[in-house]
């Protein structure tokens, strides 16, 4: 007996294994050509261990285009936009989850749809509107936007952590004379922490790698790490150690981040799926 | 519960904000929308805008580009869909095994979600599926068959390949985490009354993960019908029209074209099919949400 279940570990080890490098192999493979020279990157059959490791390519990249300028504006940009998010959010959601109206299941609905607009069917009047407005390539003017784009998510999620609190705690500091404010921040935060982290978590993910407004309403000031990277998608010739490179920096932050939330971000993803 | 008058108003006061933003997000983008659909206006020819009324939607539907991006888009959801479920799926199960370093590989599995659709676009074009100096070609080498190449020869197939690599470890995060939820006293039952692995599965497992399944589906559409960047970066739509999708036939018409008129009725189609597609996923996502 005991002999078969190390035999079926020993099994499940090997398929676990197989199977996540086999889905990692494509972050993996960019990483190791980043380390290469062109014409090792190029070379067939491919070098997996005999290679002049080298960190040109970084450097190269980093001269070509400041980096850091790019990876501030995505922190800015994701992070700013969640939080914005959250703000507008957390109200709306509890209002939704603990004063349901016979209208609040449709408005949900609703606010969901908004999520499936195509971007392109209103990208010409955005951008007129932002001309005018002198909000394009501006932090500001994109933060709005990625907000909104991630809004209905945020709402949709934090109302089914919300649904998931017995109404009488509410009550009860209700009754104790907290007025909303506090028991949205005394009681209804502190117990819905691990829902909204992964609100948040998953809310910066997508702001993060968010590539049609970014690219398409910025220049060069407020221009995110997905501008960055698409700098190096014209055809200037086939320069793949240095394309890794820059492709390794611009998801290298996100990547970490998400490893080290990961367990926040697995024990949160639900959306109201699992009771 | 009983609602008094102020807190009514409180409650709309709450939800207001973001209701009021999202309205004012969807709406007037589209009032404008719809109003240059019904215009000859071209960015080549400032000031001559004219009102043609629905000329612009009759050069949309008998394009014979407009029929291609929508079967393009249908087949692209629906296939990254159908496989990012399945392997996810099966994924989610393995993963959820006790074995040595689980930890490790639940990290190196769900890293491809991370990674931003540009990247991942311009990682597999070159790197993976280039015809000659790609990691497949070598692949094929190896055992002796010709190398394919991959976006000119099967361009839908390899940009849904590429998708749904990006799409399994969401659907496999999600599923394992219902799985973890899985009742263990039922499963012991089911144990006890003789059932094998394989009926345990499809008997009390997959009933288990259904509702998240949906949830699954739901995301995923929402994200998949507006596949914009890995077109752009692989394909440029191409060969031909075999990857143009109606969200790529509206921006070529609208920034190749400079047609802001035609792309404006593209907009509103996009915009009404979005809708059909969200009244089925909003009904079978209605029971999710009690």
């Amino acid at each position: 007996m005991a002999n078969k279940k190390n035999y079926q570990k020993t099994l499940f080890t090997c398929t676990g294994w197989f199977v996540s490098l086999l889905l990692f192999f494509p972050i993996f493979w960019m990483i190791h050509t980043s380390f290469k020279t062109e014409l090792d990157a190029f070379s067939m059959p491919p070098r997996f261990f005999f290679f002049d490791a080298t960190l040109e390519n970084y450097g190269i990249v980093q001269e070509r285009s400041n980096y850091f300028h790019f990876a501030l504006n995505s922190v800015i940009l994701s992070f700013g936009s969640t939080l914005l998010g959250l703000l507008i959010a957390i109200p709306a959601a509890w209002a939704m989850a603990f004063r349901p109206s016979k209208r609040t299941r449709g408005t949900l609905m609703w606010i969901l749809s908004t999520k499936m607009m195509p971007p392109v069917g209103v990208l010409v009047p955005l951008y007129l509107i932002f001309r005018d407005f002198k909000l394009l390539d501006t932090r500001i003017g994109l933060t709005i936007i990625l907000m909104l784009i991630n809004l209905p998510i945020i709402v949709w999620m934090l109302y089914t952590y919300f649904k998931e609190v017995p109404h009488p705690l509410l009550e009860a500091a209700r009754l104790d004379g907290a007025n909303l404010w506090q028991e949205i921040r005394h009681v209804l935060v502190p117990i819905t922490f691990g829902g909204i982290a992964s609100t948040f978590l998953l809310s910066v993910i997508f702001a993060w790698n968010e590539a049609f407004w970014t690219l398409n309403l910025t220049a060069s000031d407020a221009a995110p790490l997905t501008a960055f990277i698409a700098s190096y998608s014209s055809p200037e010739g086939l320069f793949w150690a240095k394309l890794s490179a820059a492709s390794t920096m611009a998801v290298a932050p996100i990547l970490i981040f998400g490893w080290f939330s990961q367990r926040q971000l697995v024990q949160g993803m639900t959306f109201g799926a699992v009771k | 519960m009983e609602l008094r008058r102020s807190d009514i108003i409180l409650s709309r006061l709450a939800a207001g904000p973001s209701i009021l933003l999202l309205f004012v997000w969807m709406v007037v983008p589209l009032a404008m929308t719809i109003y240059f659909s019904f215009l000859n206006y071209n960015l080549l020819e400032p000031g001559m805008e004219q009102w043609t009324g629905l000329l612009n939607y009759e050069f949309f539907f008998t394009d014979p580009a407009f029929g291609k991006a929508l079967l393009n888009t249908l087949v692209m959801v629906g296939m990254i869909i159908i496989l990012s479920v399945i392997l996810g799926l099966l994924t989610a199960v393995l993963l959820n095994q006790d074995f040595w370093g689980r930890g490790i590989t639940r990290v190196l599995a769900i890293s491809p979600f991370f990674i931003m659709p540009t990247v991942s676009a311009l990682l597999w074009k070159n790197m993976l599926m280039h015809p000659v100096s790609g990691f497949f070609a070598w692949l094929f080498d190896l055992v002796n068959l010709e190398p394919i190449d991959w976006l000119a020869d099967f361009p839908l197939g390899s940009i849904i390949m590429m998708i749904t690599w990006q799409w399994v470890p969401f659907a496999a995060l999600i599923l394992l985490t219902s799985l973890q939820s899985l009742d263990e006293s039922q499963v012991e039952a089911a144990k006890i009354d003789g059932a094998g692995p394989i009926r345990m599965f499809l008997y009390i497992t997959v009933p288990h993960l259904m509702r998240s399944v949906v949830v699954v589906i739901l995301i995923e559409s929402i994200f998949l019908l507006t596949i914009f960047a890995e077109i752009f970066v692989t394909t440029g739509g191409g060969p031909g029209l075999e990857t143009t999708n109606i969200a790529f036939l509206v921006y070529s018409q609208a920034l190749l074209q400079f047609d802001v008129g035609g792309a404006a009725a593209g907009g509103v189609v996009a915009v009404i099919l979005a809708n059909i597609v969200a009244v089925f996923l909003m009904r079978m996502i209605g029971k999710n949400l009690d």
